[in-house]
Protein backbone atom coordinates (compact mmCIF):
# COMPACT_ATOMS: atom_id res chain seq x y z
CA UNK A 1 0.00 0.00 0.00
CA UNK A 2 1.25 3.29 0.86
CA UNK A 3 4.87 3.11 1.20
CA UNK A 4 5.91 0.14 -0.72
CA UNK A 5 6.44 1.35 -4.25
CA UNK A 6 8.28 4.37 -2.62
CA UNK A 7 5.44 6.87 -4.39
CA UNK A 8 5.07 8.42 -0.96
CA UNK A 9 8.21 8.89 -0.46
CA UNK A 10 8.58 10.78 -3.57
CA UNK A 11 5.66 12.61 -2.53
CA UNK A 12 6.74 13.64 0.94
CA UNK A 13 9.74 15.08 -0.89
CA UNK A 14 7.29 17.35 -3.33
CA UNK A 15 5.10 18.12 0.04
CA UNK A 16 7.90 19.71 2.11
CA UNK A 17 9.58 21.84 -1.08
CA UNK A 18 5.95 23.34 -1.45
CA UNK A 19 5.69 23.82 1.99
CA UNK A 20 9.23 25.50 1.84
CA UNK A 21 7.81 27.24 -1.02
CA UNK A 22 4.52 28.63 -0.04
CA UNK A 23 4.54 27.81 3.01
CA UNK A 24 1.90 25.42 3.61
CA UNK A 25 0.40 22.00 2.71
CA UNK A 26 -1.69 21.41 -0.28
CA UNK A 27 -4.49 21.06 1.77
CA UNK A 28 -6.09 23.20 4.07
CA UNK A 29 -5.82 22.27 7.48
CA UNK A 30 -8.29 23.17 9.96
CA UNK A 31 -7.30 26.14 12.27
CA UNK A 32 -7.52 23.64 15.43
CA UNK A 33 -5.31 21.34 13.30
CA UNK A 34 -1.85 21.05 13.01
CA UNK A 35 0.54 18.85 10.46
CA UNK A 36 1.49 16.48 13.60
CA UNK A 37 -1.95 16.27 15.17
CA UNK A 38 -3.56 13.12 15.70
CA UNK A 39 -4.87 11.14 13.54
CA UNK A 40 -2.41 11.01 11.17
CA UNK A 41 -4.26 11.08 7.49
CA UNK A 42 -3.26 9.60 4.30
CA UNK A 43 -5.47 10.28 0.89
CA UNK A 44 -5.39 9.12 -2.37
CA UNK A 45 -7.23 9.52 -5.66
CA UNK A 46 -8.68 7.37 -8.14
CA UNK A 47 -11.13 8.95 -11.25
CA UNK A 48 -14.00 7.99 -9.50
CA UNK A 49 -13.31 8.68 -6.08
CA UNK A 50 -11.23 10.22 -3.06
CA UNK A 51 -10.36 8.31 -0.47
CA UNK A 52 -8.96 10.00 2.74
CA UNK A 53 -8.14 7.21 4.99
CA UNK A 54 -7.70 8.23 9.30
CA UNK A 55 -5.00 6.44 11.43
CA UNK A 56 -7.29 6.86 14.56
CA UNK A 57 -6.87 3.40 16.35
CA UNK A 58 -9.03 3.11 19.90
CA UNK A 59 -11.97 5.53 18.79
CA UNK A 60 -15.33 5.22 20.48
CA UNK A 61 -16.76 4.17 17.09
CA UNK A 62 -20.27 5.99 18.16
CA UNK A 63 -18.12 9.49 18.87
CA UNK A 64 -16.94 9.76 15.14
CA UNK A 65 -18.69 12.82 13.57
CA UNK A 66 -18.17 13.22 9.84
CA UNK A 67 -19.46 16.24 8.18
CA UNK A 68 -18.99 17.74 5.00
CA UNK A 69 -20.28 21.24 4.12
CA UNK A 70 -18.79 24.11 1.70
CA UNK A 71 -17.00 21.10 0.40
CA UNK A 72 -14.95 20.91 3.39
CA UNK A 73 -14.27 17.44 4.93
CA UNK A 74 -14.68 17.86 8.45
CA UNK A 75 -13.90 14.45 10.88
CA UNK A 76 -14.36 14.70 14.36
CA UNK A 77 -13.92 12.06 17.46
CA UNK A 78 -12.95 11.16 20.93
CA UNK A 79 -10.08 8.66 22.03
CA UNK A 80 -10.24 8.52 26.04
CA UNK A 81 -7.22 6.39 26.84
CA UNK A 82 -8.12 4.40 30.15
CA UNK A 83 -5.31 5.58 32.79
CA UNK A 84 -5.09 3.02 35.42
CA UNK A 85 -5.09 4.88 39.14
CA UNK A 86 -2.12 4.23 41.11
CA UNK A 87 0.20 2.26 38.60
CA UNK A 88 3.70 3.91 37.77
CA UNK A 89 3.70 5.21 34.15
CA UNK A 90 6.48 4.59 32.16
CA UNK A 91 5.64 6.11 29.07
CA UNK A 92 2.68 8.09 27.92
CA UNK A 93 3.02 8.60 24.09
CA UNK A 94 -0.73 8.00 23.18
CA UNK A 95 -3.16 10.55 22.10
CA UNK A 96 -5.90 11.29 24.85
CA UNK A 97 -9.27 13.48 24.05
CA UNK A 98 -10.87 15.00 21.65
CA UNK A 99 -9.47 15.95 18.00
CA UNK A 100 -10.98 17.32 14.80
CA UNK A 101 -9.38 17.54 11.34
CA UNK A 102 -10.08 19.66 8.48
CA UNK A 103 -10.12 19.08 4.89
CA UNK A 104 -10.80 21.02 1.69
CA UNK A 105 -11.92 18.63 -1.19
CA UNK A 106 -11.76 18.77 -4.58
CA UNK A 107 -15.11 21.08 -6.54
CA UNK A 108 -16.00 17.99 -8.36
CA UNK A 109 -17.10 15.82 -4.84
CA UNK A 110 -20.51 15.08 -4.71
CA UNK A 111 -21.18 15.64 -1.06
CA UNK A 112 -23.83 13.04 -1.46
CA UNK A 113 -22.35 10.10 -2.05
CA UNK A 114 -19.95 9.56 0.55
CA UNK A 115 -19.55 6.77 3.02
CA UNK A 116 -17.24 5.65 5.87
CA UNK A 117 -16.17 2.71 7.69
CA UNK A 118 -13.96 2.03 10.60
CA UNK A 119 -12.01 -0.96 10.88
CA UNK A 120 -9.06 -1.98 12.97
CA UNK A 121 -8.53 1.53 13.82
CA UNK A 122 -8.37 3.23 10.58
CA UNK A 123 -11.38 5.15 9.60
CA UNK A 124 -12.00 5.30 5.68
CA UNK A 125 -13.71 7.84 4.14
CA UNK A 126 -14.89 7.32 0.46
CA UNK A 127 -16.20 10.56 -1.02
CA UNK A 128 -17.57 9.76 -4.68
CA UNK A 129 -17.15 12.42 -7.74
CA UNK A 130 -20.00 13.75 -10.01
CA UNK A 131 -20.88 11.51 -12.52
CA UNK A 132 -20.55 15.01 -14.61
CA UNK A 133 -16.83 15.34 -13.70
CA UNK A 134 -15.39 11.50 -14.31
CA UNK A 135 -13.48 11.00 -17.39
CA UNK A 136 -15.17 10.03 -20.43
CA UNK A 137 -14.59 8.15 -23.58
CA UNK A 138 -14.97 10.20 -26.72
CA UNK A 139 -15.03 7.69 -29.53
CA UNK A 140 -14.13 8.97 -32.72
CA UNK A 141 -16.54 7.79 -35.87
CA UNK B 1 18.80 1.49 38.16
CA UNK B 2 16.03 -0.79 39.37
CA UNK B 3 13.96 -3.36 37.54
CA UNK B 4 11.37 -0.67 37.54
CA UNK B 5 12.96 1.47 34.60
CA UNK B 6 14.71 -0.80 32.78
CA UNK B 7 11.23 -1.60 30.46
CA UNK B 8 11.12 2.30 29.97
CA UNK B 9 14.59 3.05 29.76
CA UNK B 10 16.40 0.09 27.61
CA UNK B 11 14.09 0.55 24.49
CA UNK B 12 16.12 3.43 22.97
CA UNK B 13 18.45 0.20 22.01
CA UNK B 14 16.04 -1.45 19.83
CA UNK B 15 17.02 -4.48 17.78
CA UNK B 16 16.24 -4.14 14.20
CA UNK B 17 17.00 -7.39 12.39
CA UNK B 18 19.34 -6.88 9.55
CA UNK B 19 17.56 -7.41 6.00
CA UNK B 20 14.12 -8.60 6.97
CA UNK B 21 12.51 -5.16 6.76
CA UNK B 22 14.70 -3.16 4.33
CA UNK B 23 11.68 -0.16 4.20
CA UNK B 24 10.91 2.18 6.71
CA UNK B 25 8.76 0.88 9.82
CA UNK B 26 6.34 2.66 11.89
CA UNK B 27 7.62 2.92 15.75
CA UNK B 28 4.36 2.97 17.05
CA UNK B 29 3.23 5.08 20.43
CA UNK B 30 3.20 3.19 23.64
CA UNK B 31 1.58 3.84 26.98
CA UNK B 32 3.22 1.78 29.46
CA UNK B 33 2.26 1.20 33.05
CA UNK B 34 2.78 -0.90 35.98
CA UNK B 35 1.00 -2.47 39.26
CA UNK B 36 1.70 -4.50 41.46
CA UNK B 37 0.88 -7.57 39.25
CA UNK B 38 2.60 -6.63 36.06
CA UNK B 39 3.03 -4.35 33.58
CA UNK B 40 0.37 -3.72 30.77
CA UNK B 41 1.42 -1.79 27.05
CA UNK B 42 -0.96 -0.31 24.84
CA UNK B 43 0.34 0.40 21.63
CA UNK B 44 -1.42 1.97 18.36
CA UNK B 45 -1.34 -0.20 15.51
CA UNK B 46 -3.93 0.89 12.83
CA UNK B 47 -4.53 -1.54 10.16
CA UNK B 48 -3.50 -4.25 11.94
CA UNK B 49 -5.74 -7.11 12.18
CA UNK B 50 -5.26 -10.37 14.55
CA UNK B 51 -3.50 -12.16 12.31
CA UNK B 52 -1.19 -10.27 11.34
CA UNK B 53 0.15 -9.28 14.53
CA UNK B 54 3.18 -10.96 15.60
CA UNK B 55 4.21 -10.53 19.15
CA UNK B 56 7.52 -12.10 20.30
CA UNK B 57 9.69 -12.71 22.97
CA UNK B 58 13.14 -13.67 22.48
CA UNK B 59 15.38 -14.02 25.25
CA UNK B 60 14.86 -11.13 26.96
CA UNK B 61 13.73 -8.63 24.46
CA UNK B 62 9.88 -8.33 23.68
CA UNK B 63 9.10 -7.31 19.71
CA UNK B 64 5.77 -6.40 19.00
CA UNK B 65 5.41 -6.37 14.76
CA UNK B 66 3.09 -6.12 12.24
CA UNK B 67 1.49 -4.69 8.86
CA UNK B 68 -1.30 -3.22 7.97
CA UNK B 69 -3.91 -4.02 5.53
CA UNK B 70 -5.26 -1.15 4.22
CA UNK B 71 -8.33 -1.07 1.53
CA UNK B 72 -7.99 0.79 -1.61
CA UNK B 73 -9.41 0.60 -4.90
CA UNK B 74 -7.79 -0.32 -7.63
CA UNK B 75 -5.72 2.65 -9.31
CA UNK B 76 -5.32 4.78 -7.06
CA UNK B 77 -3.07 7.29 -6.90
CA UNK B 78 -1.29 8.98 -3.34
CA UNK B 79 -2.23 12.58 -2.89
CA UNK B 80 -1.12 13.13 0.80
CA UNK B 81 0.41 11.26 3.20
CA UNK B 82 1.14 11.15 7.35
CA UNK B 83 1.60 7.93 7.11
CA UNK B 84 4.54 6.28 4.78
CA UNK B 85 4.99 2.74 5.79
CA UNK B 86 2.83 -0.35 6.82
CA UNK B 87 4.90 -2.23 8.79
CA UNK B 88 5.00 -1.75 12.56
CA UNK B 89 7.94 -2.46 14.53
CA UNK B 90 9.34 -2.00 17.83
CA UNK B 91 11.37 -3.75 20.76
CA UNK B 92 11.79 -3.48 24.74
CA UNK B 93 13.82 -5.17 26.58
CA UNK B 94 12.29 -7.10 29.70
CA UNK B 95 13.57 -7.59 33.11
CA UNK B 96 13.97 -11.00 35.20
CA UNK B 97 11.22 -10.78 37.11
CA UNK B 98 8.26 -10.16 34.12
CA UNK B 99 6.90 -13.75 32.76
CA UNK B 100 7.70 -14.06 28.84
CA UNK B 101 5.58 -17.45 28.78
CA UNK B 102 1.72 -15.64 30.34
CA UNK B 103 2.42 -13.07 27.66
CA UNK B 104 -1.34 -12.13 26.97
CA UNK B 105 -2.15 -10.11 24.06
CA UNK B 106 -5.71 -8.33 22.86
CA UNK B 107 -5.96 -6.40 19.78
CA UNK B 108 -9.51 -3.75 19.50
CA UNK B 109 -9.69 -1.12 16.96
CA UNK B 110 -6.13 -1.18 16.22
CA UNK B 111 -4.74 -0.52 19.72
CA UNK B 112 -2.79 -3.75 21.00
CA UNK B 113 -2.77 -4.24 24.81
CA UNK B 114 -0.10 -6.61 26.15
CA UNK B 115 0.14 -7.92 29.73
CA UNK B 116 2.81 -8.85 31.16
CA UNK B 117 2.33 -10.61 34.61
CA UNK B 118 5.26 -10.85 37.15
CA UNK B 119 6.53 -13.92 38.04
CA UNK B 120 5.05 -14.58 41.59
CA UNK B 121 7.64 -14.83 44.00
CA UNK B 122 8.70 -11.28 42.78
CA UNK B 123 5.10 -9.55 43.13
CA UNK B 124 5.24 -7.37 46.21
CA UNK B 125 4.20 -8.61 49.71
CA UNK B 126 3.35 -7.22 52.45
CA UNK B 127 4.97 -7.52 55.52
CA UNK B 128 3.49 -7.52 58.58
CA UNK B 129 4.70 -5.91 61.43
CA UNK B 130 4.16 -7.77 64.84
CA UNK B 131 4.09 -5.18 67.46
CA UNK B 132 5.61 -6.93 70.78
Amino acid sequence: MFGTTGLFDELQRIQQEMERVFGSAPWANGIRSSSTGFPPVNVGTTADEVDVYFFAPGVNPESWDISIQNNVLSVAGERHVIREEGASYYRKERFDGEFRRTFSLPDDIDPEKVDASYKNGVLHVRLQRKESSKPRQIKVN
Amino acid sequence: MNDKTELATKQENEIKPVGTHPEASIRPAVDIFEDESGITLHADMPGISRDRLNVKVEGDTLTIEGDAEIPMPEGMEPLYADVQATHYQRSFTLSSEMDPDKVDASLTHGVLTLRIPKREEHKPRRIEVQVG
